[in-house]
């Protein structure tokens, strides 16, 4: 008696307990649909899951408003925890967004992998595939066909420089003429030369050799890989060649010996460490940021060597979404031409989409900042002259591994032949 | 009615007796069977096999990654940088916590507010102090440089250099942990009873003679506990020389991974290169690693008495 007495009511108390939960399930399930049934239809939210600024932020109320039953929702990370977190949750088979930004240096890696993406092909992709430039369109293309992502933009190359830098140094500051001292890059580092013999103290010529040398090999025909995903980088004599001249430059004292994206290299924006840096579309974003207080006195003059590409994203539908057919047809609006002119003229984040260069809005496009630079007609020039180059699975690693490789030297850790050999048995290990 | 209920009331008092206490701590097991036994076991398991997060398929390789991990000299290096940051961030942790404890042991005024104070270091965010300590330990604007140059020193690029970062990095952890582990020795320096001071006093022994013989003997389970704690974290050393090179978003430790440690190395294996079954490999070798440093550590510790 005595135990059923004080048993029944621990029993009984866990029955409560889990009624309690059940009708709280229970209700607010149904609360749900309730609410959904009042609206009309279910609200979908799109999750897009980017990285940097990729420029769309002012684009979504537009389409929100367009499509009553679609919420965006856009989270930001930094580039490589980004890429991680996607490479994790495609593994997993859940928690990517429905959107999903690919870097260039990735997008090769994970197309290797298409099973994880939805297949734009199937999706009319096709009738698309005139807008964007031939080889942004191949890049994200598998190998057995499957398109698996949109071009956003491209990194055509330019030349940004401190107008009040090069003169105190008694070098001409007109853009025109700047970007007469550097038809090639041999003529950029003879300028440098010139640069450091007179330089205002405290500054170099250029941020960081890595920097310069990322510039020199997107310009090269070939780069870390051939077209038969072979790496090259000990077989190319381009890399060497940059390789080279960068270390050179090194010697002479043209570097800061700044890495790039580190807090250091953000630092030396606004310290006035570098007079020159190459500068990707993408890049006048990052300026800006960085050295406010220099608005007017920075300038674009042309890349040496002409043309060239140094980055570019795009915009993927991991297979694993629920609302695949909303997020496909999300990606093909924010990559047409017509939003693609917005984010130019927003945020300077150069298109991919051919149709977009001709448009007048577009050339006619001057930046305040800059100078009034004129970057339509700059930036469109540099992605007409763009040889597009074939990138491999491992080519973001590959160009870690140089990029460390360029450090050691200009930290004095090793002569720049001690170094080379180091990338190279890098390189060999990534290869495996 | 009795009769039949008192065997039943022994049953359910027996069963009570006997399986009461296994469920009391069944959810500790059951926890760590979940979040701890089990990641153990799977992952001896995928070190086994050759893993690309990126790829489906995974080949069972047995020993293999094992095999290649002791001929990689990027392990070994990693190897070497953590045992360096572990020796130079515990060693005089541990000493400065004790003479810490020693100090906060006497008679002080505002005693709650410093014995507070020695532990906010250990409050804090491990990602702010290290972008912190990272900026003062900075090649062209750090404030250490700065002070070096005020007694006319050359300026240090800190994260070039092997020892030069290793101390940078070490001073992160010591600043953060050595309050907590003073904390710790005061607790067992109060539970120490007056009257063998006292007794001491009236023999003649000094301050000096009054901590080394009295203090230290009696701490020596506490200094074991520390040692050991302190060799577990200290081994697995990984925010800090990520952090230390932030913005490079590469887990490599520097140009030439001179402060790259071995969980850091795991990190870039398993999460930059997706190679899943070699990460494995390393946390395994890792943890073999730290249960034999904790294991010479504890016999180190134990011959305090001894001495």
């Amino acid at each position: 008696m005595l135990a059923g007495r004080s048993g029944r009511p621990r029993v009984a108390a866990c029955l409560i307990g889990a009624a309690v939960l059940l009708t709280a399930c229970g209700s607010g399930g149904g609360g749900q649909a309730a609410g959904g049934g009042a609206s009309g239809e279910q609200k979908i939210t799109l999750t897009l899951n980017l990285f940097g600024n990729m420029g769309f932020k002012e684009l979504y109320a537009k389409y929100e408003a367009a499509h009553p039953n679609i919420k965006i929702v856009e989270r930001t990370s930094a580039y490589n925890d980004h890429h991680r977190n996607l490479a994790a949750h495609l593994a997993t088979g859940r928690g990517a967004g429905d959107v999903e930004g690919v870097d260039t240096g990735f997008i090769a890696r994970f197309r290797q992998t298409p099973q994880h993406f939805t297949d734009l092909n199937k999706q009319g992709a096709a009738a698309l595939k005139d807008r964007w430039l031939p080889w942004k369109w191949e890049a994200s293309l598998a190998r057995t066909g499957e398109q698996i992502g949109y071009g956003t933009d491209v990194g055509g190359l330019a030349l940004c420089y401190r107008r009040d830098l090069l003169e105190k140094a008694g070098l001409p500051t007109g853009r025109d003429e700047v970007s007469k001292l550097w038809p090639d890059w041999a003529a950029y580092f003879e300028t440098g030369k010139k640069y450091t013999a007179d330089k205002p103290e405290g500054t170099a010529f250029f941020d960081g050799a890595a920097q310069i040398f990322n510039a020199m090999i997107g310009q090269a025909p070939v780069g870390f890989y051939d077209t038969a995903d072979n790496v090259v980088v000990g077989g190319n004599p381009e890399v060497r060649k940059a390789y080279d001249q960068v270390v050179a430059a090194v010697a002479a004292g043209e570097s800061a010996k700044l890495v790039g994206s580190t807090p250091e290299w953000n630092t030396g924006f606004a310290k006035s460490q570098f007079a020159t840096i190459a500068c990707p579309a993408w890049m006048l974003a990052k300026i800006q940021d960085q050295a406010k207080e220099f608005a007017g006195k920075w300038d674009i003059a042309a890349i040496p060597g002409g043309g060239g590409n140094w980055g570019g994203s795009y915009l993927t539908v991991p297979a694993q979404g629920k609302h695949v057919k909303e997020a496909v047809e999300l990606i093909a609006w924010l990559t047409a031409p017509e939003q693609q002119i917005e984010v130019f003229k927003t945020h300077g984040i150069l298109p991919s989409t051919v149709a977009t260069y001709d448009k007048p809005e577009v050339t006619s496009l001057t930046h305040p900042f800059f100078n009034d630079a004129p970057i339509g007609k700059i930036f469109t020039t540099a992605a007409r002259n763009l040889r597009p180059q074939y990138q491999g699975p491992r080519a973001g690693d590959i160009q870690t591994a140089l990029r460390d490789g360029i450090n050691r030297v200009e930290q004095g850790k090793q002569t720049p032949e001690e170094s080379w050999q180091q990338i190279l048995r890098d390189v060999d290990r990534i290869k495996q | 009615m009795t009769s039949l209920t008192r065997p039943r009331r022994a049953f359910a008092h027996r069963l009570d007796v006997k399986v009461s206490p296994y469920l009391y701590i069944a959810p500790f097991f059951l926890l760590f069977g979940a979040v701890g036994l089990f990641p153990l076991v799977y992952t001896a398991y995928v070190s086994m096999t050759d893993w690309n997060l990126l790829d489906t398929g995974r080949d069972w390789v047995g020993l293999a990654n094992y095999a290649e991990l002791m001929a990689d000299p990027y392990f070994w290096n990693a190897l070497f940088n953590t045992v360096s940051l572990w020796l130079l961030s515990t060693v005089p942790q541990l000493l400065a916590a004790l003479f810490i404890a020693h100090m906060l042991n006497r008679s002080l005024k505002a005693k709650t507010f410093f014995r507070m104070g020695v532990l906010l270091p250990n409050v804090t965010s491990i990602v702010a102090v290290t972008i912190i300590f990272a900026q003062l330990f900075g090649r062209d604007f750090g404030m250490v440089n700065w002070l070096l140059g005020v007694f006319g020193a050359e300026p240090i690029d800190w994260a070039a250099g092997t020892l030069s970062s290793h101390l940078a990095i070490s001073l992160i952890v010591i600043w953060r942990w050595t309050g907590y582990n003073a904390l710790i020795y005061l607790a067992a320096m109060q539970a120490i009873p007056g009257h063998l001071y006292e007794a001491a006093t009236i023999d003649g022994a000094g301050q000096v003679t009054q901590f080394w013989r009295i203090t230290i003997p009696l701490l020596r389970p506490t200094i074991i506990f520390t040692a050991v704690v302190s060799t577990i974290g200290g081994l697995q050393i990984m925010a800090e020389p990520l952090l230390f090179q932030a913005g490079t978003g590469n887990p490599t430790g520097g140009s030439d991974r001179q402060f790259q440690t071995v969980a850091l190395y795991l990190y870039e294996q398993g999460f930059a290169r997706y190679e899943f079954g070699y990460a494995s490999a390393i946390a395994w070798t890792l943890a073999v690693v730290i249960v034999i440093m904790a294991l010479v550590n504890f016999t180190i510790t134990r011959r305090i008495k001894s001495a």
